[in-house]
């Protein structure tokens, strides 16, 4: 077909940040991806509960206190997320850097305490379907962390190498730190629906 | 003829033969295995998950002779009961879960970039990575059916039978980890059609100028993205119960069968318009052309698809009238099932004022949508028949079913399908099938289809069950048995002349130009097969139907890079420039990465271990797949 250019696009910038980068986009779709698994998640919960003549069964309701410390670290890592998404916005590669170290050690601890959490919910999965409801919940949001931990540590490697000074690499951050965000978000309803509701 | 490649050359100042001989160096998929393996074109990984759903179409075929081979006469011991079990089982889940699903993402990875005026889909590499878990999803489960390892549980895989009281052995967790693999491959398909779609179109191409493909494959999309989980969510659970003892189906310790249901159901009932939608997406876009003008009615389909796509999420219930559900609840869920026969009325009353308004040219993709018509509303009658109650608590579990939802699949999605085949047939291979030949294939088709499927009915109504492997002579279902199993083989007989024709006309059929049809959309504004590069300049839209209005001169948009993977991103209303993006180059990571997964998904029939240590090798081949590469696709 004979061609008529009409449109100049030379001077468009080279690579999208925001809501014009393609990442972006593909991290909220994600994030709608494990958010329905969540919820759907918490109404087998939910579901399971509405059946049981008594709830949790057989078991006392979870110790707050482990699942308490991991809730408060991980809203607490959301100051230096914030941050370090601001950081990564201005671009300034020196506080990237410590924004991503700071974050893999917030990362790491919730992951720590998460141990005892496991075992604060004293019943095992095998035991009744109580039992495997909470460690599917939580076993899933333990996966999140990890795998969006093992992210963090990746970017935080990245960044002490030559590619790391690339508003690519920025956006990366950004879109990491949406991520977290999302990771820490999601947790609430658990932990509301974990402790509150074998206490109502 | 290749003038010299500087840094940041754009394609503003080339002449055509030098712009393509630019683009080649950066677009083409090298030769060789080592490209094969890391191609990341969408054209290429399109046709390949196409030949594949196809082969797997005809694979399913096969055994559901086999079936009517078995069921022709009574007391038949050509099968044996637990062959038969297996049998239907592979079918239905080959059917649905290897064949239909993905081949209508395929024609999407294939053509959607095309139709909104792209040079690749959005996250190429995922796209490639999908593929392969979807090979070896499709493998897993046809190389245990070789093995007499198949499952045996219907496709729908119910417990307590699918559980691990009555399902011994591994052939159910086969079953659960193959839906493993093409869900996590159909997922990440849709998010790059969502990205494509909402990113990647073409300047000027605002939402009320998308191909209705384009939007029916945005809109699966989304159904795809909201309903998978479900089922991920339910054959997680149920591999749990079977291999670490967990209770979510077990009654005796606070779990529920019906729970498997309700997750099943809430996904089945979607994947219903997951295969449907592109279905009515590729009729829109291909009437318009048989009938030589616009789409009657362009918003109300558009409504009608996403209200579709919203309803169908409100219907899972009625998969479960019989098992007792409060009365209320089964009277909304009544309701909502009639409610989505509006939507689907408009779209039918919007193609047949499109037909009445235009010129038809009776063509073979025009007649396949014929076919699609009568079939199709014959099977949403059935459909709406068993939405209710009292009748549903009649048929349920018989043939009438049976009749019913292979009038919905094969009318509603096959028949359109096969009409889009021979549409974008030309597109895909540059050639032509034969007109001749495709008549005889779609009167063959619809004609046996009918007398195949239509008697089912009567058989569900005389009280004939499915899923049964014989039934006694005093039952009096023989005489339409037999004439049913004979009208499969006419039906086999029409598949295979369509694989003839479509494999014959490859290699020798007519050469069929830039755009045979004389159609609208963009796909056809560049050569048949298309470039490695899809459009040497990207098109810039003025109209819904930009081919019609141009007259022969396609407006397109300079100042591109020519020595790097570049393409345009553009806002999600509008359609306005707002970034020149670079798009990766083919690497064998998805490869390794679908292999590693792979591992880890086999070993955990095995043992749970094998999730932990098969985790290694995915980060492994995760990390090497993300690491920048340091080609100008970084510079930004
Ligand atoms: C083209 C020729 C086809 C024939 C002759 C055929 C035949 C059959 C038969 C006889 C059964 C019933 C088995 C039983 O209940 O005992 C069956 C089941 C089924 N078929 Fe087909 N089929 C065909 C194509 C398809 C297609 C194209 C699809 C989907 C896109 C499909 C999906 C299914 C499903 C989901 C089941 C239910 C399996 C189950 O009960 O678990 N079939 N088919």
């Amino acid at each position: 077909m004979k061609q008529d250019v009409v449109v100049d696009l030379s001077d468009l910038p080279m690579n999208g940040s925001g809501t014009a980068s393609l990442t972006w986009w593909g991290t909220v779709a994600f994030m709608l991806i494990e958010g329905t698994g969540f919820a759907l998640m918490i109404s087998v919960y939910l579901y399971l509960g509405s059946l049981a003549p008594a709830w949790p069964i057989e078991a006392p309701p979870p110790e707050w206190g482990p699942g308490t410390g991991v809730t408060l670290l991980l809203l607490a890592s959301l100051v230096p997320n914030v941050l370090l998404s601001r950081w990564a916005a201005a671009r300034d590669l020196r506080k990237v850097r410590a924004g991503l170290l700071i974050m893999a050690v917030f990362g790491t601890a919730p992951l720590v305490l998460r141990v005892w959490e496991f075992m604060a919910l004293d019943v095992s999965w095998d035991s009744n379907a109580y039992g495997s409801a909470v460690w599917m919940l939580l076993g899933l949001h333990t996966t999140h962390i990890l795998t969006d931990l093992l992210e963090t540590y990746v970017l935080a490697a990245l960044m002490f190498t030559r590619h790391a000074d690339n508003p690519r690499r920025f956006g990366d951050v950004q879109d990491g730190a949406m991520y977290w965000n999302f990771v820490v978000l999601t947790w609430l309803p658990i932990y509301a629906c974990l402790y509150g509701i074998p206490r109502l | 003829m290749s003038a010299r490649i500087q840094d940041d050359q754009r394609d503003t100042d080339l002449a055509d033969a030098p712009l393509d001989a630019a683009l080649r160096r950066v677009w083409d998929t090298p030769r060789g295995v080592w490209g094969a393996l890391a191609t990341v074109d969408h054209k290429v990984i399109g046709r390949r998950y196409i030949a594949t759903a196809f082969v797997f179409l005809a694979f399913g075929g096969v055994l559901a002779l086999l079936m009517r081979w078995q069921l022709a006469r009574p007391e038949s011991r050509v099968l044996t009961p637990d062959l038969y079990n297996q049998i239907f089982t592979v079918h239905g889940t080959s059917m649905m879960f290897l064949f239909a699903v993905p081949v209508m993402e395929a024609m999407a990875v294939y053509l959607v970039p095309l139709m909104v005026g792209t040079r690749n889909i959005a996250f190429p590499r995922l796209n490639a990575f999908s593929y392969w878990m979807y090979l070896v999803g499709g493998i897993l489960l046809w190389g245990a059916f070789l093995v007499d390892m198949g499952p045996d549980i219907g496709w729908f895989a119910y417990v307590p039978l699918a559980g691990p009281q009555y399902g011994a052995g591994k052939r159910v967790d086969i079953w659960a980890q193959m839906i493993t693999f093409t869900e996590i491959s159909a997922l990440a398909v849709a998010v790059e059609i969502v990205v494509t779609v909402l990113k990647q179109r073409a300047p000027g191409m605002s939402l009320d100028r998308i191909p209705l493909f384009v939007w029916a494959m945005l809109v699966t999309s989304f159904i795809i993205i909201m309903a998978m989980p479900a089922v991920m969510v339910a054959s997680t659970a149920l591999i749990l119960d079977r291999l670490v003892g967990t209770h979510f189906f077990n009654p005796a310790e606070g779990g529920d069968v019906l729970l498997w249901q309700h997750l099943f159901w809430f996904f089945g009932h979607p994947e219903v318009y997951i295969i449907f939608l592109p279905a009515v997406g590729m009729i829109s876009s291909i009437l318009p052309t048989f009938v030589r003008r616009p789409i009657f009615g362009y918003l109300p389909l558009v409504l009608a698809m996403v209200s579709v796509g919203i309803l169908s999420f409100g219907l899972w219930v009625h998969h479960m009238f019989t098992t007792g559900l409060p009365r209320l609840g089964e009277s909304f869920f009544t309701a909502s099932s009639m409610a989505i026969a509006l939507p689907s009325g408009i779209q039918i009353f919007c193609w047949l004022a499109t037909i009445w308004y235009g010129r038809p040219v009776y063509r073979t993709p025009f007649l396949f949508i014929l076919a699609f018509f009568f079939t199709f509303i014959m099977g949403g009658m059935t459909g709406v028949m068993v939405a209710s109650v009292p009748l549903d608590t009649q048929l349920h579990d018989s043939y009438f079913v049976v009749a019913h939802f292979h009038y919905v699949l094969v009318g509603g999605a096959v028949f359109p399908l096969l009409g889009g085949v021979y549409y974008w047939f030309p597109k895909f291979t540059g050639r032509m099938m034969s007109e001749r030949v495709g008549k005889w294939v779609a009167g063959l088709l619809f004609a046996a289809f009918n007398f195949t499927f239509f008697p089912m009915h009567v058989l569900g109504l005389l009280g004939m069950p499915r899923r049964v492997y014989t039934y006694q002579l005093d039952m009096g279902w023989g005489g339409l048995n037999l004439f049913v199993s004979l009208s499969a083989v006419v039906l086999a007989a029409g598949f295979l002349l369509f694989f003839y024709d479509a494999v014959r006309s490859a290699r020798h059929g007519e050469p069929a130009g830039d755009n045979p049809w004389g159609a609208a959309t963009l796909e056809w504004a560049t050569a048949s097969p298309p470039p490695s590069y899809n459009f040497a300049r990207l098109p810039v839209v003025r109209s819904a139907n930009p081919l019609w209005e141009d007259d022969g001169v396609l407006p397109v948009a300079g100042g591109l890079r020519v020595d790097r993977r570049e393409l345009l991103v553009t806002t999600v209303g509008g359609a306005l420039p707002e970034a020149r993006e670079s798009s990766p180059r083919p690497t064998i990571w998805p490869l390794w990465s679908a292999l590693a997964t792979t591992a880890l998904l086999l070993g955990s029939i095995l043992t749970p271990w094998a999730v932990v240590w098969g985790a290694v090798p995915v980060t492994i081949a995760l990390i090497g797949w993300f690491w920048p590469g340091g080609r100008k696709e970084e510079e930004s």
